[in-house]
Order: structure tokens, then C-alpha cells, then sequence
């Protein structure tokens, strides 16, 4: 006895020919890759944009705020004539450390690699904006008043430093678009992009009047 | 269970659903459009701290301060000195363009020999050896006046130098390139007895009238003149443009009036005779501080009434009556010349006529005349010990004729030189130097003049780039370049009141190079007697150090040194007063008009360089900034444009755009052809500056040299060069 196909039974056999038996799977292959592309655009992608690079010293920001006197500005200051001079040079550093000051190996690593070598340190740099980014830190930190806390966090307080997790893209920290993919930040210094600055600047009620928003305002930053 | 088409898209619709839902698409976007617009591959000069340093730009004679920008110890910009009296902030395009005449590939980087037709790298002892053997060889003959030297400027201490070196050494052959310099010098010279450098004070002038001069287009100090012009025309000034065709000073003047080119003259004399004629003249002036006036009657007497002036410049007699009454009518009227940027002296003549316009409305050494400036004079050397050989070379005549009986009041006349040596068997030069200066690019003829100098055994080039000349030559000795070394830069071509500026290492030198004033100093060493006694420096610098005295230490804080009270000086002629004539004046030749040369049947058309302020055409190569910011009228790809107005292409039959063959009586170059108005029938324009076989693709084989098409013109009493034009043929390609 032959079994009876299936598709024999229902009503309008003819069209049911190659719907039938595909239903399931039909379902269970979107879901398939409904999961897939979730696990890709969450886990996967995350994952492979950014390469973790440590930096070459480990440097205790903690340790340094409580030995000098101004605060960031003693090592992060402005020049005379009002441009930021960022990252210290290594001849900042020589200053103090043209000999080893204590065994931290991190140290003894500095000593030995930068200040003996004269080479200047290759620090990889959380909060560097793209070239076509003009930012005057004079403008936001003397005129302004602001705190470096606002948008860099507090990097005074850390012990050690994290990990610098490159975009393999832009080449740029992962500190610019934030820690979490879809942008969301709790904090004012989680992220670094151009929104973050146009809703800083419009809560400080900016937004009418200044530079940013007048003709060529574009210009004003970027450069 | 069956994977099929189905499955598959349905596989592919849930993914895409499912991306939408990851951050995924959001996030590349955003990194894609960073990473374009960063291309990592673009250059971006390295942060760092910036500085300023002040200093002074020596890419053309014209003087303006600097500031240049640096970050760390990289040049990345060049702005005008703010507060400088020549440019106060202004900088012109080449200028702007020095970081590339720093940077750029076509410097030489040590010191070369050629060898088999090829460069060698030597070191600087050898090189110096080498030529001081040759030195003392021709010297122990007895022929040190058959030793040249070619610079474009005599003021300085570094060409100050030279000349000492050749003196002592015992050769009156330094040779200054020619320029309108020559002309206006010669003018003064001639009317007022004084060596002095014309200034014009074109700023508090009310009414300029210009002949052919070309106030945006680089003549004299580019961007003095450009705020001077500026400033007189909105105080209410006017600025009338006599030129042959709508240059861009013309376009930027209040009136343009064109004339025949190379009429200049017959206009300047026509309007003389007007202004005579009419009485118009300032009669305190010409009273009591002139004199001669009766030959100026005579010399614009009625071959000048404004009818025959109107048949020779094509002007209206009425428009040639109301520009002399014009002229003569303003508060503080300044008639000037040299056509385009200066480069060529042209007809003294001319440049007597339009002095004398000055005189006649009393424009001669007042706020918006004409500025006798005297010559630099804090070089004060002691006079150096000659020996024998060195006084018989020094009473030798100038190869170039300048100061002989022919030529007596000329004092450079490099545009002599090729023809002087064409004509013997064995050369009367037998070593050139050439000290920031291409000849054998930027004279006229440039044919003849790279014959010539092949006829010389010995050319050593001080240049820091591969030039044409240095091309040429058998040693290139380089000189760091002016952000890289200290040096005296007394002048400001046209600017009013005496200068000084001083260039600065604004970094430290690239390139194994040495300044030429060092290597003038070795090399006397080397030659030794006599020549070591004259320099008794160690050092360039410890001369210039010791020649400023107390100049030094300001002129290093501020970049320059003006003399603020200055006043000019009394006239120095025998009468003590301006002289319409003298003995010299009446011994040149009578004024005539001079033709373009070349037959007129065979060459129907004319053909006129001209000068724009985007291209250089002298000592210095344009750098790719310059080039690159060429109009497409002016260059096609690698072929020049030249101007053609279109009734005249019509007659030849070309359309714009059109390839064509120029031909002159010199020369045939490929060229293209642009139908322009602003040029009279007849002319062809071509620009000046193009055309180099040296320096690198961004400048070699691009247009013509105009050079290249051009004959020589010696103006006869001076023996200046004074070509305006050569008769040319355009002809389908």
C-alpha cells in the first residue's frame, strides 16, 4: 500500500506541492539567521573591530596627581602661548626620572627604553580626534572653565592604564564612540563625538551666538 | 530537510532583520566615513609645538618680512610679517610658497663636480682646492680680468664679497642681472648725480599714472605696491594703465589706455608737450630746482604734438590732451615704468621721458613721487692691499663693455656678454661664477646666451637647486637657502625709504650646503698673497656680525631696520638741481621708438611677453604651488596658451583652444591658442616664466620660455637690453 503524499489530502494540491514540508524550515531559516547576524552584529563584530594594544609603559596617574602640585596642568599643560601641549615630551618626564626614583619595574622599563635611549615614548593617545578635528583646549579649559574631568574622565585617579583598543578601521581609540556599541553613555566622558560636543555646547545654552553656529560655523572646527 | 531557494532567502531575510537590530551597520557607516576622510595615506605633518620665527624673504628683490610658522623643527608656513613697513602681513603666492623651495626635490644637497657629463658628489675642501688651483693658474698668466661673476643683486654684503674677491683678485667683471633697476638707476644718475635706487611712493600718491607697469603683476616690491595701490585708490585715487593689452593691472585701474606697444616713449614725450605747451607744469619746481628746461622744448617739440603722438600710439589726440591735463592737474601726481614686473630695462629713454613727467609737476623726492634712496652704506670694509696683478686686471675694460667709451654710464651689462663671447676665438671669460642667478634661463636669447657659455671653461654655479645655468656648469657649489641661513637683504625694490632685513636659520640646513659668502672667504684663503689678505674673517657670519656692528643685535630681534627720519638727499648733479639735460643726457643718441625686431612681411603679428604674479621667471624656479594655481587660459596640460584676439584668429583661421606653431625670427615652439579681447589685433601674449628644461616634472617641459623666442635689443648710448616684442608668424599645428 502506497502512503498517500500529503500533499494529496489538502485542498488545492497543486499549489501546495512546494509549500508543503517548507513551512518549518522556512521560519527556522530566518530565525537562523536573525540569530546569526544577531551574534555577528553584537558578539562577532564588536569582537573583531578593535585590536587590543597595551601601552609601552604602564603609568600610574594616581601615584603622580598626589607627588606634583598643579593638578593635570602640572604635566598637561598650556604653553605660553596658550596652545595645549597634550602628552608630555619625554624631556618633561627627565625632569624628574633621569634616574630611576624606585624598583617599580614599570619604571626601571621607562628609564632604560626612553630616557637612556633619548627616545620619545610612542603613547597611544585614548582621546585622539581625527586630523580633520580643530578642538583648542585653551578655549574650553581657560575660557571656558571646564574641568578635565568633563570629557576625559577620571584618568587622574587610575592606577594603571587600560588597554587601548584600536578601531582596525579608522585607526582610532574606541574611547571616541564609547565602550558600548550603540553609543549610549552614562557619563559625559564616555564618548567623544561630534554629538557629544553639540549637546554640551547647547545645554551651556551655546548654541545661539556662538562661533559654532554662524555662517562657516562648520569651520570653526573643522579645519 | 531541504535547503532551497526558500530556505535560503528566508536564511538571508532574517539576517538582514537581525543586522538592522545589531549596531553593526550604524558603526561601520560612522568608521567608513572617518576612514575617508582620513585617509591614512594622506601626509599630516607631525603635532608639535609651534613657533614663529621672523625673518626676511629673499625669493625676489622686494623685501618683505616674514614670519615663519613652525612646528618643532618643521617649516609648515610662511606669512607676512605683520607691522613690517614694506608688507605689514601681506605675503605674495611665491612667498607663500617658500616651505616648498625648503622641501622640495630639485635642491642640491652637497657639492658637485662634473665629471664625463656627469654629477659627482666631492667634498667642499676638494671643490675649493680644485677651483683656487685653476684661480691662481690664470692669475700666474696674467689674465685674472678673464674671471666673471654673475649675481642678481650688488648690495649686500654677501655680493659685496664677490666683488671684493674680484677686485683684489683683480677682475672688474661683476655683473649684476639686468632689471628695470638698471634703467631707473641710470635715470636718476643721469637727471639727479645720484647712485640711487628709485623709490615710489605710490601710496600717498593721488593720480599714478603707469606705463605699462604692472603694480599687481610683481613690479617692484609685489605686496608693497599692492597695498600702496590699494590704499591710494581708496583714498579717491586714480590709476591710469597705459598697456598694450588688458593685463591685470589694467582690468584693476581706473582707466586703461592702450597703446601700440613700445610707444610708451612717444606717449610719455606727447604728453611732455602738452603739459609745456599748455604751461601746466608746477613752476616752483621747475624754477628754482631744474634746469635744462628749453632742450625738454626742444626734445618734445612738435614731432610730439599730440597728432603725431596719436598716429604712433593709436590713442585719441583728445584722450592724449586730457591725460596730460589730468596728470598735471593732480594734487600729487606719479608717473612710473617698466613694463610688467621690471624684468627687462628696456629703452633709457623712455625712462628719462617719464622722470621728466615726474620733474615737470614737481613729483621728484616728495610724499607720492618719485624717492631717490640712497645706496646702502654700513658696508665699510677696509680697502684691500692690491698687488700688481690685481691693479693691471682691475684697469682692464669690462667684458660686458659697461663703463667703456661705447656705454659710459652703464654700469652692468650682462645682456652683452653672450655676443662678447660668440665673437673671439678663446673666450675672454674663462671662469664665471654665478651666484643666485639662472642666466642661461631668464636672459633674453637664451640660444645664443647657452653657446656662449659653453665657450667658457670654467662656470661654477652657487645655486641650491639644479637650474638651467647650474645645469650647465662645472661645479655646483650650493648655498643653503634663505630659512637657512643669516644674511644682510638691504633692499625693497620701489619701497620709499632705505631697508635692511636680515634672513635667519629658521631651521637648521638640510643639505651639506655653505653660504656663499663662506665659500668666498675659502676660496680667497685658497687663492692665497694678497686675495687671503683682503678676507681676514673666519666666517660669513663673523663678517656680517662685524659689518652690521650695532645693527646686529636689533636687526636679529626684529628681522629689519628702517630709517624712519630718513629725508632724501640734495641733487648731485653740477648744477645742483634736476637736469632736463647735461652732457651726458646730450650724448645719447636721439630718441627713437624701437621696433620689434624681424621682417614684418614674413612676421605679420608681434609677439609680447608678459608677467603674471603666478609665475616666476627669474633666479628662482616657480614652485609646484605656482604652477599649479595657472588659469587654464594661460596653460593647457604642458602647452601655453598664448593671447590671440579674435579678429586676428580669425584671419589665420584658429579657434580658442586650437594647437598652433609661434614662430619667431628665433624660434618655433608648439603652443595653443586663447582668444582673448583684452589683447589688440595683431599681438600674440605669451606669459613669462615658463618653459624650463631644468628643475622637476612639476616645471620642466610646461610652456615655453619666452626667452626662447626672443632677440636681443641693445639700447644704443646705454647698451641695455630693450626688447619689448619680436615679430612673430601663428600658424596651424
Amino acid at each position: 500500500m502506497e502512503e498517500p503524499k500529503a500533499n494529496l489530502t489538502s485542498p488545492g494540491s497543486e499549489h501546495g506541492e512546494k509549500e508543503d514540508g517548507a513551512g518549518g524550515p522556512i521560519i527556522l531559516f530566518f530565525i537562523l539567521g536573525l540569530i546569526g547576524s544577531l551574534l555577528v552584529g553584537w558578539v562577532a563584530f564588536p569582537a573583531l573591530l578593535y585590536s587590543q594594544k597595551k601601552q609601552p609603559i604602564d603609568f600610574d596617574h594616581a601615584l603622580h596627581n598626589g607627588l606634583v602640585d598643579n593638578g593635570c596642568e602640572s604635566c598637561h599643560f598650556f604653553r605660553e602661548d596658550g596652545t595645549y601641549s597634550g602628552v608630555p615630551q619625554l624631556a618633561q618626564c627627565v625632569q624628574c626620572h633621569e634616574e630611576a626614583n624606585s624598583e617599580n619595574p614599570e619604571e626601571i622599563k621607562f628609564v632604560e627604553n626612553y630616557v637612556k635611549k633619548e627616545r620619545e615614548v610612542p603613547w597611544l593617545v585614548y582621546s585622539r580626534q581625527p586630523d580633520c578635528v580643530f578642538f583648542s583646549h585653551a578655549a574650553h579649559v581657560k575660557a571656558g572653565k571646564m574641568e578635565c574631568i568633563t570629557c576625559h574622565g577620571p584618568v587622574g585617579e587610575s592606577e594603571s592604564l587600560k588597554p587601548y583598543q584600536q578601531n582596525r578601521i579608522t585607526g582610532y581609540s574606541r574611547d571616541i564612540w564609547g565602550t558600548n556599541m550603540l553609543g549610549l553613555k552614562r557619563n559625559s566622558w564616555d564618548r567623544m563625538k561630534m554629538d557629544d560636543c553639540a549637546e554640551c555646547h547647547e545645554k551651556a545654552h551655546m548654541a545661539a551666538g556662538s562661533v559654532q553656529t554662524q555662517k562657516d560655523g562648520c569651520f570653526v572646527c573643522h579645519k | 530537510m531541504k535547503i532551497d531557494r526558500r530556505s535560503f532567502l528566508s536564511f538571508v531575510i532574517g539576517g538582514a532583520a537581525g543586522t538592522a537590530l545589531t549596531p553593526l551597520p550604524w558603526k561601520l557607516t560612522d568608521d567608513l566615513s572617518i576612514w575617508s576622510q582620513n585617509w591614512p595615506w594622506t601626509p599630516v605633518p607631525p603635532k608639535g609645538e609651534t613657533s614663529y620665527v621672523t625673518s626676511t624673504c629673499t625669493l625676489c628683490p622686494g623685501g618683505c618680512g616674514i614670519s615663519v610658522r613652525k612646528v618643532d623643527e618643521r617649516v609648515v608656513k610662511i606669512e607676512g610679517l605683520k607691522g613690517h613697513p614694506v608688507n605689514d602681513g601681506g605675503v605674495c603666492i611665491l612667498g607663500a610658497s617658500g616651505t616648498q623651495m625648503l622641501y622640495g626635490h630639485t635642491r642640491v644637497q652637497a657639492p658637485l663636480k662634473k665629471v664625463d657629463g656627469a654629477w659627482r658628489t666631492i667634498t667642499w675642501d676638494q671643490a675649493i682646492s680644485e677651483i683656487a688651483s685653476t684661480l691662481k693658474e690664470l692669475r700666474g698668466k696674467g689674465r685674472p680680468q678673464s674671471v666673471a661673476w654673475v649675481s642678481d643683486t650688488d648690495r649686500g654684503t654677501t655680493a659685496e664679497l664677490c666683488r671684493r674677491f674680484l677686485t683684489v683678485y683683480g677682475s672688474p667683471n661683476f655683473i649684476r642681472t639686468p632689471s628695470m633697476q638698471d634703467a631707473y638707476e641710470m635715470a636718476l644718475y643721469l637727471t639727479q648725480g645720484n647712485r640711487a635706487m628709485a623709490g615710489f611712493d605710490v601710496g600717498q600718491a593721488t593720480y599714478v599714472l603707469s606705463f605699462g607697469s604692472g603694480l599687481v603683476e610683481g613690479w617692484g616690491s609685489p605686496p608693497y605696491m599692492f597695498r600702496a595701490k590699494g590704499a591710494m585708490q581708496a583714498k579717491g585715487g586714480r590709476l591710469s594703465q597705459v598697456d598694450a593689452r588688458l593685463s591685470k593691472t589694467a582690468a584693476k585701474a581706473d582707466q586703461w589706455l592702450p597703446v601700440k606697444p613700445g610707444t610708451d616713449g612717444v606717449l610719455a614725450l606727447g604728453l611732455i608737450h602738452v603739459i609745456l605747451k599748455e604751461g601746466l607744469y608746477r613752476k616752483d619746481f621747475v624754477a628754482d630746482k631744474a634746469g635744462g628746461l628749453d632742450s625738454l622744448r626742444n626734445l618734445a617739440g612738435d614731432a610730439y604734438a599730440p597728432e603725431a603722438v596719436s598716429k604712433a600710439t593709436g590713442l585719441e589726440a583728445k584722450t592724449i590732451v586730457d591725460l596730460a591735463k589730468a596728470f598735471a592737474g593732480a594734487k600729487k601726481p606719479l608717473a612710473i615704468c617698466g613694463r610688467g614686473a621690471g624684468r627687462v630695462p628696456g629703452n633709457v629713454q623712455e625712462y628719462l621721458a617719464v622722470h621728466f613727467l615726474n620733474a615737470l609737476v614737481g613729483s621728484i623726492n616728495t610724499p607720492g613721487g618719485v624717492i631717490a634712496v640712497p645706496e646702502p652704506d654700513y658696508i665699510r670694509w677696509p680697502e684691500p692691499e692690491m698687488d700688481a696683478v690685481a691693479s693691471k686686471g682691475m684697469q682692464q675694460p669690462r667684458v660686458d663693455g659697461a663703463g667703456t667709451k661705447s656705454f659710459p654710464v652703464t654700469r652692468y651689462l650682462l645682456n652683452r656678454l653672450p655676443e662678447t663671447l660668440a665673437a673671439g676665438s678663446t673666450a675672454p671669460v674663462q671662469v664665471l661664477f654665478v651666484s643666485s642667478a639662472n642666466p642661461a634661463y631668464s636672459l633674453v636669447d637664451t640660444q645664443s646666451v647657452v653657446k656662449a657659455f659653453e665657450k667658457i671653461p670654467l662656470i661654477v654655479s652657487f645655486s641650491s637647486y639644479m637650474d638651467e645655468t647650474a645645469a650647465m656648469a662645472h661645479y655646483v657649489l650650493p648655498s643653503p637657502i634663505y630659512l637657512e641661513r643669516f644674511e644682510d637683504v638691504p633692499v625693497a625694490l620701489g619701497f620709499p625709504r632705505p631697508i635692511i632685513g636680515l634672513t635667519k636659520p629658521v631651521v637648521k640646513p638640510l643639505f651639506n650646503t655653505q653660504p656663499t659668502g663662506d665659500v668666498v672667504i675659502r676660496l680667497a684663503k685658497a687663492v692665497g698673497g694678497t686675495v687671503a689678505g683682503a678676507f681676514k674673517w673666519e666666517s660669513y657670519e663673523a663678517c656680517l656680525k662685524q659689518t652690521l656692528g650695532n645693527t646686529w643685535e636689533p636687526l636679529k630681534k626684529n628681522g629689519y631696520q628702517v630709517d624712519a627720519k630718513f629725508a632724501p638727499g640734495p641733487f648731485e648733479t653740477q648744477s645742483k638741481k634736476f637736469e632736463f639735460t647735461n652732457a651726458d643726457i646730450a650724448q645719447l643718441p636721439a630718441y627713437a621708438a624701437r621696433k620689434a625686431p624681424g621682417d614684418e612681411t614674413s612676421y605679420p603679428l608681434t609677439l609680447v611677453p608678459y608677467d603674471s604674479m603666478r609665475l616666476t621667471a627669474g633666479a628662482i624656479g616657480s614652485p609646484p604651488f605656482l604652477v599649479k594655481s595657472l588659469e587654464a587660459t594661460v596653460l593647457s596640460k604642458n602647452d601655453v596658451r598664448v593671447e590671440v584676439n579674435p579678429a586676428t584668429a580669425k584671419e589665420i583661421g584658429l579657434a580658442d583652444g586650437a594647437d598652433a606653431v609661434l614662430s619667431t625670427p628665433k624660434g618655433n615652439a608648439k603652443v595653443k591658442v586663447y582668444l582673448f579681447d583684452g589683447i589688440m589685433p595683431g599681438l600674440v601674449g605669451m606669459v613669462r616664466g615658463l618653459g624650463h628644461t631644468a628643475y622637476d616634472r612639476f616645471l620642466a617641459g610646461k610652456g615655453v620660455n619666452t626667452n626662447d623666442l626672443m632677440g636681443s635689443v641693445e639700447d644704443p648710448g646705454t647698451g641695455l637690453e630693450a626688447v619689448w616684442g619680436i615679430r612673430a608668424k601663428l600658424a596651424k599645428a
